[in-house]
């Protein structure tokens, strides 16, 4: 039996503020709002950070697991400090999101789904951000970039290494 | 040229910060709610919200006022405001996320209130993390302010809602799979019927699903009287405005407000500037990658669900993806199926298994290795995959990409064969007219080509 991982106080406060959105008998329904708490602590959702997951909602952690691996923005694995998700469906392809993609990859020496050696970057890509009329556009982390050039991507890249 | 209207893109806050509720309520934010909520019985809202005559803007262009009357007479009722936003080419939510979260939250107010209704969500796409911050904040003053909580405005109805976040699956805009999500279970789609959430929806319960565009559009509705806003459009393509967002290879991408009846035409060439670099249009996608391709000659069509349906493409999400002579329209189809093979739940056998493998099949046309039979082989689990699923999202972006723009421009994923290399005809020799693809056996179903329409006729 996994050991569950434990919250910090903050977050046990906000865990608690999430599950009285829904009704006492359908805690159940906090899960994922719960993973997303949970991925902000500690970047990926291990399997005791599933079991910390179950033990606020009362169910067991295979059922956590069955939610936190069917959703793409969970991290099964540990992330870079920063994650970059470069949108590649068709209103960006258009645009041209292909270059944008392959200058992060060769200014950060990694290909899709890798990180850079120093822990700083992961590499992604997304599907459609409903940004469509403001492609090539890239999600770091929680913001929004977008009307991308290579130059424009150099700065967001040089003020995150600077950061 | 139709004339461009300003109702949903008019600017609420007057130029302050569009969460700033005291700005919003300056510029007579939350009169829709006061409005219904102080003079209108249930019933009267429900009446107006019918005599509107609207079609929901989620892309299915479903009655908002049947939905309501559909939903069965059994309490608790939920509602669920679906921003899960992720159909390819499509961004009017994002527009009204950002700009206009207090309009909303008051079309989610008179929406629970018409229905009776004291627990609501707002799902909102996961990856939409600064909408969120901003909509939790807008819900949160809304409450400070009075208009959620216990006894709202002194009429003894209680309200709450909250935000949902998803977490990046395309599935959870279906709203069937909307509501396993929020129950905590994988989203895969329920069978219809039974659960038509209306009928049996969240935690069993009655459940109206409904577009956060329709649900700004309710407060508009309220705000100008239904027997304006039915005037703006008409009953068959929708009435009230339209969001139609240009993007792909027009000059000026954007979101652009009109009637229905405006025409693709106007749309491409007027609203957005037409064609970058003035290139030759090749094809465009009317309503979200799911809409079927219309080629150069079908874009003098009006732009509403009626008109656009007769053409056998759909009206859609209103998400235009214009594509130009330059394009390859073999990469175009495989974007579009990679996307459909990457959000496929999984759920259904023929969707999980076919779509993937369509992709597989585009993918080697590509690369030059197409083989003599992939054309007629695509087409065939087409077939295999349409109407044999829980959901409409096996044939939606599924299966009508690959069917439409493998059929119209027949001779370019032909040509790709045939040359063993990837190869870009020029437009007219591209596609193939109505007359042509007779030969195209149909599918069964709502939306189809002009000549299986034909076809089914007689």
């Amino acid at each position: 039996m996994t050991a569950p991982l434990e919250f910090t106080d903050a977050a046990r406060e906000r865990a608690v503020e999430i599950l009285s959105r829904y009704p006492a008998e359908y805690k159940k329904s906090a899960v994922v709002p719960l993973l997303h708490l949970a991925q902000e602590e500690w970047g990926y959702i291990s399997p005791e950070a599933m079991a910390c997951v179950a033990g606020l909602i009362d169910c067991s952690p295979v059922k956590v697991a069955e939610i936190a691996t069917f959703y793409p923005m969970f991290n099964k694995e540990p992330v870079g400090e920063n994650v970059l998700a470069v949108c590649h469906t068709l209103p960006c392809a258009l645009t041209g999101c292909a270059g944008i993609f392959d200058h992060l990859s060769e200014r950060l020496g990694i290909g899709l789904g890798e990180t850079t050696e120093d822990g700083r970057f992961t590499l992604r890509k997304s599907e459609c951000l409903a940004a469509c009329d403001r492609g090539p556009v890239l999600l770091v982390n929680r913001r929004l970039h977008t009307h991308l050039t290579p130059d424009k991507v150099d700065e967001i890249i040089d003020g995150l290494e600077e950061g | 040229m139709a004339a461009a209207l300003e109702i949903l893109t008019a600017d609420p806050t007057a130029g302050a910060d569009p969460g700033d509720i005291d700005a919003y309520i300056a510029g007579g934010g939350y009169g829709a709610v006061r409005k219904a909520l102080k003079s209108m019985s249930q019933a009267e809202l429900i009446e107006e919200i019918n005599a509107s005559g609207i079609k929901g803007r989620g892309g299915a262009g479903f009655s908002t006022g049947m939905k309501w009357n559909l939903c069965a007479d059994r309490y608790p009722r939920y509602l669920c405001a679906n921003a899960d936003e992720s159909e390819p080419g499509s961004f009017k939510d994002r527009l009204l996320l950002e700009t206009k979260p207090h309009q909303i939250v008051e079309g989610m107010i008179i929406t629970c209130y018409a229905l009776g209704i004291n627990l609501g969500y707002i799902y909102i796409r996961g990856e939409f993390f600064q909408i969120i911050d901003q909509m939790e904040a807008a819900l949160e003053d809304a409450r400070k302010h009075g208009f959620l909580g216990a006894d709202i405005l002194d009429t003894g109805f209680d309200l709450e809602l909250y935000v949902h976040p998803g977490a990046g699956a395309y599935i959870c805009g279906e709203e069937t799979g909307l509501i396993e999500s929020l129950e905590g279970n994988r989203p895969y789609p329920r069978l219809k019927p039974p659960y038509f959430p209306a009928a049996i929806g969240l935690w069993g319960q009655p459940t109206i699903v409904n577009n956060v565009e329709t649900m700004a559009q309710i407060a508009t509705i309220v705000d100008m009287g239904a027997e304006a806003y039915k005037e703006i459009g008409s009953e068959e393509d929708t009435t009230g405005p339209r969001l139609f967002g240009l993007c792909g290879h027009v000059k000026n991408p954007g979101i652009y407000e009109y009637d229905s009846g405006v025409t693709l035409r106007e749309l491409i060439y007027d609203a957005a500037g037409g064609i970058r670099d003035d290139n030759r249009l090749k094809g465009v996608i009317p309503g979200g990658i799911s809409a079927p391709i219309l080629t150069p000659e079908e874009i003098d069509t009006p732009m509403g669900f009626g008109a656009l349906g007769k053409l056998g493409s759909m009206g859609g999400t209103g998400g235009i993806i214009v594509m130009d002579e330059t394009t390859s329209m073999v990469d175009a189809l495989l974007n579009a199926s990679s996307f459909a093979a990457h959000e496929s739940c999984g759920q259904c056998t023929p969707c999980r298994e076919g779509v993937p493998w369509m992709n597989d099949i585009l993918r080697r046309i590509q690369n030059g290795k197409g083989r003599e039979e992939d054309l007629d082989l695509l087409l065939d689990i087409c077939k295999q995959i349409h109407g044999h699923t829980v959901c409409v999202f096996g044939q939606a972006p599924g299966v009508w990409p690959v069917r439409t723009i493998l059929v119209k421009y027949w001779p370019e994923f032909r040509a790709c064969i045939e040359r063993k290399e990837l190869v870009v005809l020029p437009v007219d020799e591209s596609y193939l007219r109505p007359d042509q693809y007779e030969h195209i056996p149909p599918l069964p179903g709502n939306f189809r080509l002009k000549a299986e329409e034909a076809d089914a006729a007689g």
